[in-house]
């Protein structure tokens, strides 16, 4: 039996008697994140294989929301920071070693992309849109600039959204003083999450049948990845060190149980799973709600991983 | 950095300098002392330890520092540069041994600096010198003539968190 106490009292809010330094702004940006990088991939490849038309849900609609997103993200993570007002800093250099530096030069080429993306195709959604109006003139310049290059714009989101994808789950598991993050599959495993709440969003915003269809196969598929990648996880804190399996017991009968057995793996991903089956199918489901319980599944998890992997440590 | 276990008593001094030399914001601290107890009741073992940033060799904190605000000095030490630190908190993630923490005034992240401004002088840290059983050594450890180095020669000694391969240079003697 081994019993550590600070007999000199630390007294460190959000260190003792467990690190909370990330709280719910981090989460709520890594699930934008991926929401965003999903929906931008899925609207740039079928931009690529020329389906827009017969996709217009995926490949215009919800491509609208991504710059809202990742505004409201980088706010989140703006405010989440303690000296918010230097965060230029991030730009002042370039730290290959460093995720969140990644992650910065990233979004900092994807933002104002996902703008011009939308750009290049928002008249034509809303006819009533005249920049004159909004004394912007020099808009048109810059729509005709993003159409004649929007082929390029595609090529050039499919690496940089698959990066901002993976890199929310690259964020948590490059800390190794944290057993719970610290595993190789948390970027891919974060990054079909993100895909899988981006193709729910797209459901909500189909125009066709035709294409609702299309994206639940496709959010089944993503959704039976994604539970394989979580099985894969767990089986890979088990048979790790006794760090992670100590790692492993806020999930597996710990505090965060409920969380990640009950909203997780149950209504986020299997209730979801079936009900998406049924529908294709033929039975009568309303699409809204599976789409609905894939969007909250995609945040609890985030919040699962950052608020319970900041308890667990390395033992010492 | 070398701390003997078998003379620590626990008082609690080098905290206290230490808030007093570094003006560590009330509430804060940047070392502590920890009591390890081991065993089962009768047989007990119990460990007493001053504990602070190890100063790794190999730092997490300045490899997950976005802005390159975490660094090591010649001779080192881990600093944080306040004028580039944006309080993000990557490097309080990523340290095993918590040692870090975010300056409710500044925003930024403060931890132990082995009283940089007192060793570039040629003084202990404030921890080391008012220590009253002497139980922590400092100097360099790349120097086998210094005290800590021969200390480590012939006494048995660990580091903390070995297994996180940080190459911590907080040496205890047990």
């Amino acid at each position: 039996m081994n019993e550590e106490v600070f007999i000199s009292g630390r007294n460190i809010p959000h260190i003792d008697p467990h690190l909370s330094l990330w709280e719910f702004p981090i989460s709520l940006y890594l699930f934008l994140g991926g929401l965003s990088a999903g929906i931008l991939l899925f609207s740039a490849i079928l931009h690529l294989i020329n389906k827009e038309d017969e996709f217009k849900g995926a490949a215009k609609w919800a491509p609208i929301i991504v710059p809202f997103a990742l505004a409201l993200g980088l706010l989140a993570l703006v405010y989440d920071l303690g000296n918010p007002l230097y965060s230029w800093r991030l730009y002042t250099t370039i730290r290959i070693e460093s995720p969140m530096s990644w992650g910065a030069w990233v979004l900092l080429i994807v933002t104002p992309m996902s703008i011009l993306w939308v750009m290049t195709y928002l008249r034509e959604l809303f006819p009533v849109i005249k920049y004159e109006n909004y004394k912007m003139p020099f808009l048109y310049k810059v729509e005709e600039l993003a159409i004649k290059y929007k082929k390029y714009m595609a090529l050039a989101l499919l690496p940089l959204t698959v990066i901002l994808g993976i890199y929310t789950g690259i964020l948590l598991s490059a800390f190794n003083a944290r057993p719970l993050w610290n595993n190789a599959i948390l970027g891919p495993l974060f990054f079909v999450s993100g895909l899988s709440t981006a193709a729910a969003t797209v459901i909500l915003f189909a125009k066709s049948a035709h294409e609702r269809h299309w994206f639940s196969k496709i959010d089944i598929l993503l959704i039976v990845i994604e539970i394989g990648l979580i099985i894969h996880l767990i089986m890979g804190y088990y048979a790790g060190t006794e760090m992670q399996i100590e790692a492993v017991k806020i999930l597996v009968g710990g505090d965060f149980t409920t969380m990640f057995f009950g909203f997780l793996v149950v209504l986020g991903l299997l209730v979801p799973l079936i009900l998406e089956v049924f529908e294709l199918a033929g039975f009568k489901v309303p699409v809204v709600i599976p789409a609905i319980l894939i969007l909250i599944g995609g945040l609890v998890f985030r919040v699962l991983m950052v608020e319970a992997g900041q308890i667990t440590r390395i033992l010492y | 950095m070398v701390i003997d276990t078998l003379k620590c008593v626990g008082c609690s001094d080098c905290v206290v300098a230490c808030q007093t030399e570094n003006d560590v914001p009330h509430g804060y601290c940047r070392d502590w002392v920890t009591e390890s107890v081991t065993g089962t009741y009768p047989e007990v073992e119990i460990e007493l330890r001053s504990e602070r940033c190890n100063q790794c060799d190999n730092s997490p904190c300045v490899r997950t520092c976005p802005t390159a605000a975490s660094h090591i000095i010649e001779g080192g030490i881990v600093l944080v540069d306040r004028d580039l630190c944006i309080g993000c908190g990557a490097c309080v993630e990523s340290c095993p041994y918590d040692a870090r923490y975010r300056h409710p005034d500044w925003g930024t992240i403060d931890k132990c600096t082995f009283c940089v401004h007192r060793v570039q002088k040629g003084q202990n840290p404030a921890c080391v010198s008012v220590c009253p059983t002497n139980c922590m050594y400092f100097g360099d450890l790349d120097d086998s003539n210094s005290e800590v180095a021969k200390l480590l020669a012939v006494r048995k000694h660990k580091v903390l968190a070995e297994a996180a391969g940080t190459s911590p240079n907080v040496y205890y003697l047990i």
